[in-house]
């Protein structure tokens, strides 16, 4: 690749492609062929994590970035800098305080504040062509293993790296490894965790589409070291990408000997099937996994016996998180103490969050564990979108914790994280900001959870609709006192009386919000009034008499017909008949802003249409 | 119904756990899980209907009625339930005449909820069929929708 003139990489990761970047990349190739130019490589790449710039393209030398890249920028690219070597600004990076331009990918602190372990190949490499991984050192760590490493000496380095699993728990994953080691019997599994179910979360979705290879490199020394013949990757249906892009990566590893009999002549076998999960969030669950593999009902099951001493088909199974096992090669590469060097003592190497929700540069992070927060939320993530105030923010997705501003400067790791009352979790991070009603939003993960409980134990089945109920009717106004300590009850019973991590874990939204944001469920339940004017049946919206101008827009948009007013008249909403949709808000021209929502109080307006002052 | 289903069944006779991928299969050919096809796949595992509905409706990815021309899929994971993804959905139900979950009568337009895209910076999102449409606000919602209907 060195020898070209030009690398021109197209993300066509799942935002990337929604923003449009397929037809980006198919110009660019169009362009750069009738163009007669020559060393010039166009390519594409997986998630470069920085989805909200998207579209992105990226030119090597100099890591050029260029964001959200229209396909009418294809000429200026091909003109300007691929045939002059002029850069073009326009599609520069800006510094959101400063306004200032900033060419290269590496300057740019989203990206510079970043520390890539497990994401280091995502957005430079094409995931479709294994001769991209073998050219950045892939599977290297493979034949070391393979060739120079007894299974005992992979797993004494993987526990010395303290690595921890990443799909939640946190559990040590070399022992986790040694346990299943231990089992005798000569059938056993090693299983890919892909059922990435954590609705705002794309972290698994993106390695696997990005950099599938490096998964299963992982997955291979697993099996090797667990001693395994057999392994399933078990991923989502919805993921359609991610699995094509797993089964071209297997089709390739098998060509050059790296999966099948006798890999690279160690005299190892290993095998792996693709299982499409079928949508049911408690299928992340170890032992609901394994019943789906076997074609049952998701539903898990009491442990022990644990997988690693009877999994699936009741033989000694291992269980390892997307981003675990995209761990595993770099550590083998690089030496456990390399890997154990980075992170807080009890929690080692980086973590990657999907960091989402109302922050300025959403996307795809990783980070040394131990962060603060606030670093991580407004150095990297760039503060809240629109300026407005940072409220909480959610960790582990819809079973962790929100965390409020007097928390930012808190480290981010496994113990800091639980002692917080929130989780780790797989990796999602939902930023709020002030407009964002935290009982409305435990309402909706509750919401979820309830949905998702697979019924098997009463306290999470009944518990959750019955937590659920109460939300609703809170947000409803229709709240009562008593509520509180009724939700708080429940939530002890459920966490206490479920078997499996979806049950001991969805009330965590409940508990964290009381105790971090009591007063605005008091609000609720008291003053009928929501905070954050988002719960419907405590909001009114009025147009304001001294503002209005009587343009009538907001008349000819109302869906339901709740405003009057004509021409240069007040416009005036019957809160009869308002559906409370907020299309008047939203089309009342900026000039004017004569639309207000309210919650808690009244607005004196005229009662019929009256002409607007002059 | 058997016999139509009988090219599926050949690839995954004998497998160990196939039920699952069995059902994904017929559901992908036949579009859902018809009474007929259920008691197809019961026969061919020897199991009985209820065990495979059973684990059918256990998952969401199955259906049981056919579905319209158009999939109409609204995003109502976090980051877009954040960014007013429940108006979204209520605007598509509105403006479509049908709850979530449901098919118009003339089989022009299904309406669904799904939680997460994986494209949460550019939220809320909505999918017709396999075209994403990004940081929707309600007008664009209307304007998308009515595009289709208006379609012959």
């Amino acid at each position: 690749m060195s020898d070209k003139k030009y690398v021109v990489r197209v993300c066509l990761g799942t935002g990337c492609v929604s923003g449009g970047s397929l037809n980006v990349y198919e110009a660019l190739k169009r362009d750069v062929e009738s163009s007669g130019l020559k060393d010039i490589t166009i390519d594409f790449t997986g998630c470069h994590g920085f989805c909200q710039r998207g579209p992105i393209v990226d030119i090597d030398p100099g890591s050029i970035f260029y964001s959200e890249v229209k396909e009418a920028d294809v000429t200026d690219i091909v003109q300007l800098h691929l045939q002059e070597g002029k850069f073009i600004d326009r599609l520069f990076y800006r510094d959101p305080s400063t306004g200032e331009a900033i060419p290269s990918s590496q300057d740019i602190p989203f990206y510079s504040n970043q520390q890539r372990i497990i994401l280091r190949n995502c957005g430079h490499i094409n995931p479709e062509n294994i001769d991209d991984y073998l050219a950045v050192g892939g599977y290297k760590a493979l034949r070391k293993v393979l060739l120079k490493m007894s299974p005992e000496q992979v797993i004494a380095e993987v526990k010395n790296s303290g690595l921890r699993g990443r799909g939640g728990a946190g559990f040590v994953t070399g022992l986790k490894w040694e346990f299943c080691r231990r089992e005798t019997g000569n059938e056993k599994y090693i299983i890919c965790n892909a059922d990435e179910g954590d609705p705002g979360a794309f972290m698994d979705r993106s390695i696997l589409e990005a950099d599938p290879h490096s998964v299963l490199e992982g997955m291979i020394i697993g099996a090797y070291s667990i001693g395994a013949n057999q392994g399933y990757i078990y991923c989502r249906a919805e993921y359609p990408l991610a699995l094509e892009r797993l089964r071209i990566a297997l089709r390739q590893m098998d060509e050059h000997g790296f999966l099948g009999d006798n890999i690279l002549g160690s005299g190892f076998n290993f095998y792996i099937k693709i299982k499409e999960g079928a949508g049911a969030f408690v299928c992340g669950e170890e032992t609901a996994l394994i019943a789906s593999i076997e074609g049952r009902r998701g539903m898990p099951r009491s442990r022990p016996p644990f997988p690693a001493q009877s999994g699936l088909w009741g033989k000694p199974t291992n269980i390892n998180n997307v981003k675990t096992l995209a761990s595993i090669p770099i550590i083998i590469s690089r030496g456990s103490d390399w890997y154990s060097g980075i992170g807080t003592e009890k929690s080692k190497g980086t973590i990657v969050f999907a960091l989402t929700g109302k922050v300025a540069n959403a996307g795809l992070v990783e980070v040394p564990m131990g962060i603060k927060l606030e670093d991580l939320i407004h150095g990297i993530g760039g503060g809240i979108l629109g300026g407005k105030k940072f409220k909480a923010v959610q960790t582990g997705g819809p079973s962790g914790g929100c965390l409020p501003a007097s928390m930012l400067d808190s480290p981010v790791d496994y113990e800091s994280l639980t002692a917080a009352g929130s989780i780790m979790g797989s990796g999602g991070m939902i930023v709020m900001d002030e407009d964002t009603c935290v009982v409305d939003m435990t309402r909706y993960f509750l919401s979820f959870t309830q949905a998702e409980s697979c019924g098997k134990c009463v306290p999470c089945r009944v518990g959750t609709r019955q937590m659920l109920n109460i939300l609703q009717r809170i947000t409803k106004g229709k709240g009562k006192s008593g509520d509180i300590e009724q939700l708080e009850r429940l939530a002890k019973t459920v966490k206490f009386g479920s078997l499996c991590g979806l049950g001991q874990t969805a009330p965590n939204p409940v508990l964290t919000t009381i105790r971090y944001f009591r007063n605005e469920y008091e609000d609720h339940i008291n003053n009928k009034r929501c905070p954050a004017l988002m719960c419907k049946e405590l909001i009114s919206f009025y147009i304001l008499p001294e503002k209005c101008r009587g343009c009538t827009i907001c008349f000819k948009n109302c869906p339901v017909g709740a405003i009057s007013g004509s021409k240069k008249l007040i416009h005036i909403i019957d809160h009869e008949k308002c559906i409370k949709c907020g299309t008047c808000l939203e089309v009342c021209p900026k000039r004017f802003s004569a639309v207000v929502k309210v919650s808690g109080e009244k607005i004196k307006v005229p009662e019929k249409p009256i002409p607007v002052k002059k | 119904m058997y016999k139509q289903l009988a090219e599926i069944f050949k690839q995954y006779e004998g497998e160990k756990g196939a039920v699952i991928t069995v059902l994904q299969k017929v559901q992908e050919k036949l579009g859902y899980l018809s009474k007929e096809a259920i008691s197809g796949v019961a026969k061919f595992f020897r199991m009985s209907e209820s065990e495979i509905f059973g684990i059918a409706s256990f998952y969401a990815q199955f259906r049981f009625t056919p579905r319209g021309k158009h999939a109409v899929k609204v995003c109502l994971g976090t980051a877009c339930y954040v960014r007013g993804g429940e108006e979204i959905m209520k605007t598509a139900e509105k403006n479509l005449g049908i709850d979530r979950g449901g098919t118009t009568e003339d089989y022009k337009f299904s309406l669904e909820r799904v939680a997460c895209f994986g494209c949460c910076a550019l939220a809320p999102v909505m999918l017709v069929d396999k075209n994403v449409h990004t940081k929707m606000n309600l007008s664009k919602v209307r304007e998308v929708i009515k595009r289709y209907q208006g379609e012959k």
